[in-house]
């Protein structure tokens, strides 16, 4: 099993949530979090006070999915995150050992 | 004059709202998350030690019997209310609202940063030593009224000149906030802030236009003086507001780039600043100028703090102290007694440079006074009790320390804000008590 992590920009998540459905997933961990890239930050300005706003807000998806759906999914997340310009955010994939199931106690694939 | 009697009690609880909640509101939302909570401290517990100090002297050194050559009244004359009728009652709570304003806008300058026991202290000093003088060589027939027969309707130079001065005095005596000019010390709730402002605006009717002095010798004139005079300062405190909020927001948008709901409440405060002591005094166009100008000119005047290094945290000084001088002073060019209530004719209406410079003395009056006084209540204060909480206090938040309490409550599940008391993986769900939680 892999864990497949994404970061995209906020207005992509709606996007993203309905490509994956359709393909088939049937679950996953968003969070809102915040940092920064290459996109760096942004300045605001009040009572003529620049202030520079080092962290941008971006969407957390987590999903742990079976070996041969993995490159999928990140070919979808990256397909329907992209715009094109600085600050679209990344996708990884890390290996994952063991999934257990909380309320059967399934392990692994029948746990996904 | 039942009319008039009636509208002084509406005036009077329409003062009253303008430190509680309005300002206590437009400071709140600019300050941190983490001092929201002591920042509105600041301005109930003005309301609540100048109210007592004002009837039990502060009514007295304002009206009572000119002493030291009219810088001040007798204390004793009238004190704790001796001698003074039912019948002026309301009288003495609306003044005392303008005491209470009046040092509670002086909590902006120190924001974040004071132990509430030094503000406790510094406010009864601060009205009996600046605030009461003032008010009584302007208002109470002192010094000021005696020998300038300067022009203030409702306190350019008792209420704004005078708290921006304290500000700015504090602000260098206290020192600057841990990370000033550093890190981003943001608004952090600009809806509190607009709220705050919105609700500033319509309390101040009350302040400029409750502010009518009756001079009539019969009910008649009496009654036809406030259905003019109350129709005029009300007016001009709406559309000099209104040019003002335009005024700031032009000139931000061009020197920034974008028009901010931080700029429209700031351009509202500098415009009702400016027409408060002129608003009696001017037609129309002079209210729409002194409006325009003290909006773009405060918008100006805010920056200049980073540029001395001054931690004048909300801009008492930019917003206060420059609109209050603007308002005092374009007296001397727009003052009218065609179509308005003014005592002599400004530049602009063939009243030459008198009224100009009856304006220019007044102010500067009220900025040596008030200069002076918090220069030594502020001195006295930090080298015996001191002003400030500990560093670590103050970058952990000084609601915490000083209250007990932190303002929000936003995250429910993984212990957020400044403390995980109320966090689903808090370790007890028992209340601590309070000196626990004042400790912790």
């Amino acid at each position: 099993m892999k864990l497949v992590t994404a970061v995209i920009k906020p207005h992509k998540w709606e996007d993203v949530r309905e490509a994956l459905e359709t393909f088939g997933v049937t679950g996953m961990t968003v969070s809102e979090v915040s940092g920064y890239g290459r996109q760096k930050g942004h300045t605001e300005v009040y009572r003529g006070a620049e202030y520079d706003i080092a962290l941008v807000p971006k969407i957390r998806i987590e999903i742990v999915v079976d070996d041969n759906d993995a490159e999928d999914v990140v070919g979808i997340v990256v397909k329907t995150a992209q715009t094109g310009r600085i600050g679209d955010g990344k996708v990884w994939v890390s290996p994952v050992e063991t999934v257990v199931r909380v309320r059967t106690g399934d392990r692994d694939t029948a746990a996904l | 004059m039942d009319g008039y009697y009636a509208w002084m009690l509406v005036a009077t609880a329409l003062v009253l709202m303008m430190t509680t909640p309005a300002l206590a509101l437009f400071y709140g939302g600019m300050s941190r998350s983490k001092s929201v909570l002591n920042m509105m401290m600041m301005s109930y517990v003005a309301l609540g030690v100048v109210g007592i100090v004002y009837v039990l002297w502060g009514w007295s050194m304002t009206f009572g019997e000119n002493t030291a050559g009219g810088l001040f009244g007798n204390p004793f004359d009238m004190f704790a209310l001796d001698g003074v009728g039912w019948d002026g009652y309301i009288a003495v709570v609306f003044q005392l609202t303008f005491a209470v304003i009046t040092a509670a806008l002086i909590s902006g300058a120190i924001a974040d940063r004071v132990k509430l026991s030094a503000w406790v202290v510094f406010l009864p000093l601060w009205v009996t030593l600046s605030y009461f003088p003032i008010a009584h060589m302007v208002w109470g027939g002192g010094f000021i009224a005696e020998h300038l027969a300067a022009q203030d309707y409702a306190g350019g130079t008792v209420v704004h000149i005078n708290a921006g001065v304290a500000g700015l005095v504090l602000a260098l005596v206290i020192g600057k906030r841990i990370g000033f000019g550093k890190e981003p010390m943001r608004p952090h709730n600009l809806t509190l802030t607009m709220i705050g402002a919105g609700l500033l605006w319509f309390g101040w009717y009350g302040f400029n236009v409750g502010s009518i002095v009756l001079t009539g010798d019969s009910d008649e004139a009496n009654t036809a003086q406030f259905m003019s005079e109350t129709g005029l300062t009300f007016l001009n405190t709406t559309i000099a507001t209104c040019a003002a909020m335009l005024g700031w927001l032009v000139v931000e948008r061009l020197l920034h780039g974008k028009a901010t709901t931080l700029g429209a409440a700031s351009g509202i405060v500098a415009g009702l600043v400016a027409i408060t002591p002129s608003c009696g005094a001017v037609n129309l166009v002079g209210a729409i100028a002194i409006g325009a100008v003290a909006g773009a000119a405060c918008a100006w005047a805010v920056g200049l703090k980073y540029r001395f290094g001054l931690d004048d945290s909300l801009d008492v000084v930019g917003v206060h102290l420059v609109g209050g001088v603007i308002g005092t002073v374009l007296i001397g060019l727009f003052a009218t007694t065609e179509h308005a209530a003014a005592s002599e004719n400004g530049l602009f209406y063939g009243g030459g440079l008198t009224s100009l410079g009856h304006q220019a003395g007044a102010a500067a009056i009220a900025i040596v006074w008030s200069g002076v006084a918090t220069l030594i209540i502020g001195l006295a204060i930090k080298y015996t009790l001191g002003w400030r909480v500990s560093g670590e206090a103050e970058v952990e938040g000084i609601d915490f320390n000083q209250h007990g309490e932190t303002a929000y409550d936003l995250h429910t599940g993984l212990g957020g804000g400044g403390t995980s008391a109320t966090s689903v993986l808090a370790k007890s769900t028992v209340p601590v008590s309070e000196s626990e939680g004042a400790n912790a």
